[in-house]
């Protein structure tokens, strides 16, 4: 559990972080809170030579509250967005969500930078993001552009982000006051990987629903957003027919694998469970 | 003179001896970081030692080069077996009675297993260096399940004794084959199966866990080549032990050992044995003539060194149609892994097993262990319990809720009518032993009524009524359990552990200022001897336990003893300090006697003074008799007040406890919320009521993890499944229920103070309730025989084989 020598790089803009890793190229790596990639440095199965860490890194820090959206530094700690005040007003499935992930430990130097990016499919963000419907802030040499949440996963590990590419911010459009929100997570225990997870955000006008998101995490390769369950609940009243048929369309989307946790047949009618509290939860407070 | 105006309530409470809820004293360097533990320890020149470790399960060492790892700069030595095996130390004994390689001689038997040992200048340089080392290895076939290891064309694991019919343990009849034990009458107790009005039987199967101690392994070996002395610090349950067993096999004169246990992070049995890391850490400060430092990382904790349980056991259990037991059969497969290298007492291969009949009164038993050899790694330690009583605790108490079953019967009132009753102690039960005292029916029934024993019944089918109309879909279960132990090993009669006798010892000197330092046998892990073993003191002596220093661990100083375990320090050691107390309670008697100028037989012990019969304003406080004792010519005595006991305990003790632990059980995810546990304990008399609550909390917590998670798995392949705290369970505080702890008191007749011991009874009796609470609330729906651990999938898996899931 000793990881390999490597040089420690402590950048204090993007742009030094960036020509870092354009030197070294796919022998650098650049390092958030560190959750996912220390240990797999220990565990000497992520070989590097360069670390950078991102950490003095200011314009990376800090959430804004804009009248109509959202902007989190990708270096703002998991302990930061469930303390947030205005956070919690304008987007309280972050908290939710947030208190879900690990202990407290972890959280005060886990960063939601770190965890949509590194794309483990266990992260519970990344599925989150989705669920939202969050704009990534991408920066590297050529500019910065953005990608969507919905968009930005390929595979575990694979991502829309070039190696010299570093994710700098997440940008979330606020929701109408009407939207219930619930993100439910199953896991062995505390600071383990959800066996299933799904975020559920349900706005309700007059009895009907008007919008509808339902995303999920660690039961695929990537995190899942089913669009079809989204359309399953809209212009409905959100009754037990609706639910149900939102949940199947999130079960046909899934793909999970046998692990610690169970086999597949397992998973999956855990995962109708857990969806089901989801958006039932999110319609009760919509 | 303050002693003069005290009532005695207040002298006695200023002792905080025997019944104090005393606060520990070890805490306060515990809790500001200050403790010193093995890797604490930091000396001149101090090089680090690393193991490079099979990936394999079963394969053969065709070669190890390790050119690339010398040529690192700051590597000092990279040791194999073929470096070993000149001083004949490739090989260890274990505490079994088998030998273990210390390095891969030829082959490996487990994933894990040590192939070569590298020393370097520090443990970044020793950790790029085991990946340096090559190693090739020709696989063979894996064999991870002890039946399939019995078959006759099973590959052979151990070709050192291939063809070997006598073991350590009597004959052996397969290569794979360890021992069998048998204990009991066969005939009579298959006669009673034969003739019963009914007959249970089941496989109960204890999954293989693992201790996890906070701490890991660890040792610093130090040879000093001037003076020939060797010192070991380590993280030893038994440092005595150590100390002899290091001098029978290095050759070493055990004079010229010191062996020091310094503060240990927790041990549960995983550091009772001898490991590969601590002799090549000898051997590697022999070599380099400098201290050698190694020290586990969690994975190689997990992987490699002691695991607990893994016993498969198949039950037959014998009844009258009225609940009567009339006779208990048993036939356990213990899978031991690649050596036997089970910590029990040498004629005790099952360990104490042999307490399966439990709380009962069972006339007739019979019980046969075989011990078999798998690719796994080896072990078979007491996970916080007497040598193999949580095994049988939890067999005994699966058989007669399957039993309850069988007869239609509530598993409470099949107990009690079951029970041992209080007339019958000292008790010989069928199985082998004296069980020295109980009082089952009384706990049993404060139990039942403290948690509305009926009212959790009528609630629980309520329960039943409303999940098959559909409102509900959890289930509620009741974990019924009345545990008996046997603690305290042992009496040297039957009881060593490699020929040395399971005694211990206290050795008590009080200064002339009325202060006293104890230094013990055994060495606290967590136990908080510093804090009880001078409450035992106060209250036999008369002097505050905060004027008592209490050692342990240091064989320099210490007074021999075999090591905390198996509960046995409270039996064993606890009764030598109340004995070498009381010798110098004698001897204070005399003086105090003296000064008073009345015969011995005229003065009285009275709390922390002598007084003269019958004038108890004439008395001797126990602070002056200790500055006479020094510094005043008495004659016919010595000067000094110091004394020494080995105490070889007549008998085990038998605590026991009656735990009820109430669940509820989601049948669509498989979680197991735990709504509420009671916990009575009987350990006889009670030292420090706080420390027990905590070893309760502390235990049960264990038990919950055991029951609903915790576990080492492997695949087909041999390789650990849950090698890491992502997949093997150790709860937190989150997962900690709330605990209700009680009490009744039945002392050991034979125990100077009447104690028992408590570390281990939560562990013993807990499992078995949180997983009867499982099992109970699929009762109703036909469960007989779920296997442990209840986490959530295979909770899920039993509520779908049983049609839960519509």
């Amino acid at each position: 559990m000793i990881p390999a020598g490597f040089e420690y790089h402590r950048p204090t803009d993007v742009a030094s972080a960036i020509e870092i890793l354009k030197t070294h190229g796919d022998e650098a790596r650049v390092v958030a809170g560190g959750h996912s990639l220390i240990p797999m440095m220990k565990l000497r199965m992520a070989d590097l030579a360069h670390l950078i860490d991102l950490q003095d890194i200011a314009s990376l820090k800090g959430i804004e509250i804009g009248a109509d959206s959202v902007s989190i530094g990708a270096m703002v700690t998991q302990h930061e967005l469930i303390t947030h005040a205005g956070l919690h007003e304008a987007l309280p499935i972050m908290r939710e969500a947030a208190l879900q992930i690990a202990d407290p430990q972890v959280r005060y130097v886990g960063t939601v930078g770190g965890n949509v990016a590194n794309g483990d499919p266990g992260n519970d963000m990344p599925g989150l993001m989705q669920c939202l419907d969050a704009t990534y802030v991408i920066e590297g040499a050529e500019g910065t552009r953005r990608v969507k949440a919905r968009d930005f996963y390929q595979s575990a590990y694979f991502t829309d982000r070039e190696e010299d590419e570093i994710l700098t911010r997440i940008e979330i459009a606020r929701l109408p006051a009407e939207t219930g929100h619930a993100y439910e997570k199953q896991k062995r225990k505390i600071g383990d990987y959800a066996t299933a997870a799904c975020g559920a955000l349900v706005t309700m006008q007059g009895g009907t629903c008007t919008a509808a998101s339902v995303a999920m995490t660690n039961l695929s390769d990537t995190p899942v957003w089913s669009e079809e369950a989204g359309a399953a609940l809209v212009g409905t009243s959100c009754g037990p027919d609706a639910v149900a048929a939102a949940v199947a369309a999130c079960l046909e989307a899934i793909n999970p694998t046998e692990d610690n946790r169970g086999p597949v047949e397992f998973k999956r009618h855990v995962a109708g469970v857990i969806i089901r509290r989801a958006i039932e939860r999110a319609v009760s407070r919509a | 003179m303050k002693d003069a105006v005290d009532t005695p309530e207040e002298r006695s409470a200023g002792l905080k001896g025997m019944g104090c809820a005393r606060k520990r004293v070890e805490d306060v360097r515990f809790t500001q970081g200050k403790g010193n533990y093995v890797d604490d320890i930091k000396l001149d020149g101090m090089l680090f030692g690393d193991f490079v470790r099979s990936p394999y399960a079963h394969a053969r060492v065709v070669s190890i080069n390790a050119e690339a790892a010398l040529a690192l700069p700051g590597v000092v030595a990279v040791l194999t077996a073929a470096d070993l095996a000149p001083l004949g130390l490739h090989w260890m004994p274990t505490l079994a009675g088998d030998k273990q390689m210390v390095l891969a001689d030829g082959k490996v038997l487990f994933q894990g297993q040590e192939v070569a040992y590298v020393i370097a200048e520090d443990r970044y340089i020793a950790a790029d260096a085991v990946e340096l080392v090559e190693v090739e290895y020709e696989e063979l076939p894996v064999v991870v399940d002890p039946f399939k290891a019995l078959e006759p064309d099973a590959p052979v694991l151990r070709e050192d004794i291939a063809g070997k019919m006598e073991g350590a343990h009597g004959p052996r009849r397969h290569n794979n084959h360890i021992f069998t034990w048998e204990q009991g009458d066969k005939d009579a107790t298959e006669a009673v199966l034969a003739e019963a009005d009914v007959v249970a039987e089941e496989m109960i199967y204890y999954h293989r866990t693992h201790p996890c101690p906070l701490e890991t392994c660890g040792c610093v070996a130090s040879m000093d080549k001037v003076t020939g002395k060797l010192t070991l610090w380590g993280t030893f349950q038994a440092p005595h032990a150590v100390r002899t067993v290091a001098a029978l096999i290095s050759g070493i004169a055990e004079h010229n050992i010191r062996v020091i246990s310094p503060d240990i992070g927790g041990g549960f049995g995983n550091k009772v044995g001898v490991y590969p890391g601590y002799v090549c850490s000898i051997v590697g400060s022999i070599v380099t003539g400098k201290p050698v430092k190694w020290i586990e990382d969690r994975m190689e904790n997990l992987m490699s060194t002691a695991f607990a349980r893994d016993y498969w056991m198949q039950g037959k259990i014998a009844a009258t149609k009225e609940g009567k037991i009339t006779g208990l059969w048993c036939h356990t497969t213990a899978d031991h892994g690649g050596f036997d290298a089970c910590a029990d007492p040498t004629k005790f291969p099952a360990g104490f097993m042999n307490i399966c009949t439990g709380s009962y009164d069972i006339p007739v038993a019979y019980l046969a262990v075989d011990g078999v050899y798998t690719n796994k790694a080896p072990g078979g330690v007491a996970y916080r319990c007497s040598f193999r009583v949580t095994e049988a605790a939890y067999f005994i108490e699966r058989m007669i809720e399957v039993l309850a079953i069988k007869l239609n019967m509530d598993a409470a009132e099949l107990r009690r009518i079951n029970f041992i009753k209080a007339d019958q102690f000292p008790y010989q039960s069928a199985l082998g032993w004296e069980y020295d005292s109980g009082d089952y029916h009384t706990a049993w029934d404060k139990a039942l009524k403290a948690v509305d024993y009926e009212g959790l019944r009528a609630e629980q089918a309520q329960r039943v009524e409303e999940f098959k109309a559909g409102k509900t879909r959890k289930l509620m279960g009741i974990g019924l359990t009345h545990f008996t132990e046997i603690v305290g090993a042992g009496p040297v009669k039957n009881c060593d552990i490699l020929g040395l006798g399971m005694f211990d010892s206290c050795e008590i000197r009080i200064h002339p200022t009325g202060s006293a330092i104890a230094r013990l046998g055994t060495i606290s892990q967590g136990q908080g001897h510093a804090t009880t073993f001078a409450q035992i003191i106060a209250s036999e002596i008369g002097i505050p336990a905060d004027d008592i220093t209490l050692e342990e661990g240091d064989t320099d100083t210490a007074p021999y003893g075999l090591g905390t375990y198996g509960s046995r320090s409270t039996p064993v050691a606890g009764a030598a300090t109340a004995m070498a107390a009381r010798k110098i309670r004698a001897k204070a008697q005399m003086i105090a006697a003296y000064l008073l100028e009345v015969h011995d037989d005229d003065v009285e012990f009275d709390i922390d003074r002598f007084v003269v019969k019958g004038a108890p304003e004439r008395f001797k406080t126990m602070k002056e008799i200790a500055f006479a004792a020094y510094n005043q010519a008495i004659p016919g005595l010595e000067p000094g007040l110091e004394a020494v006991s080995y105490y070889d305990p007549p008998n085990m003790t038998y605590p026991f406890g009656a735990y009820i632990c109430v669940a509820d059980v989601d049948v669509d995810t498989g979680e197991v919320g735990i709504r509420s546990f009671y916990a009575l304990d009987d350990c006889g008399t009670r030292i420090n009521p706080m420390i027990i609550e905590g070893q309760v909390h502390g235990g049960l917590t264990e038990a919950l993890a055991i029951a609903l998670g915790q576990e080492i798995a492997y695949d087909d392949m041999g390789n650990v499944k849950t090698g890491t705290l992502m997949d093997f369970f150790l709860p937190t505080a989150w997962e900690t229920p709330n605990y209700t702890t009680d009490h009744t008191v039945t002392p050991s007749p034979h125990h100077p103070i009447g104690a028992k011991g408590v570390g281990e009874s939560p562990n013993v009796g807990g499992v078995p309730a949180f997983s009867n609470a499982v099992h109970d609330a699929f009762r109703p729906f036909g469960l007989t025989q779920s296997h442990m651990p209840h986490d959530h999938w295979r909770v899920w898996k039993t509520a779908n084989k049983l049609g839960l899931h519509g």
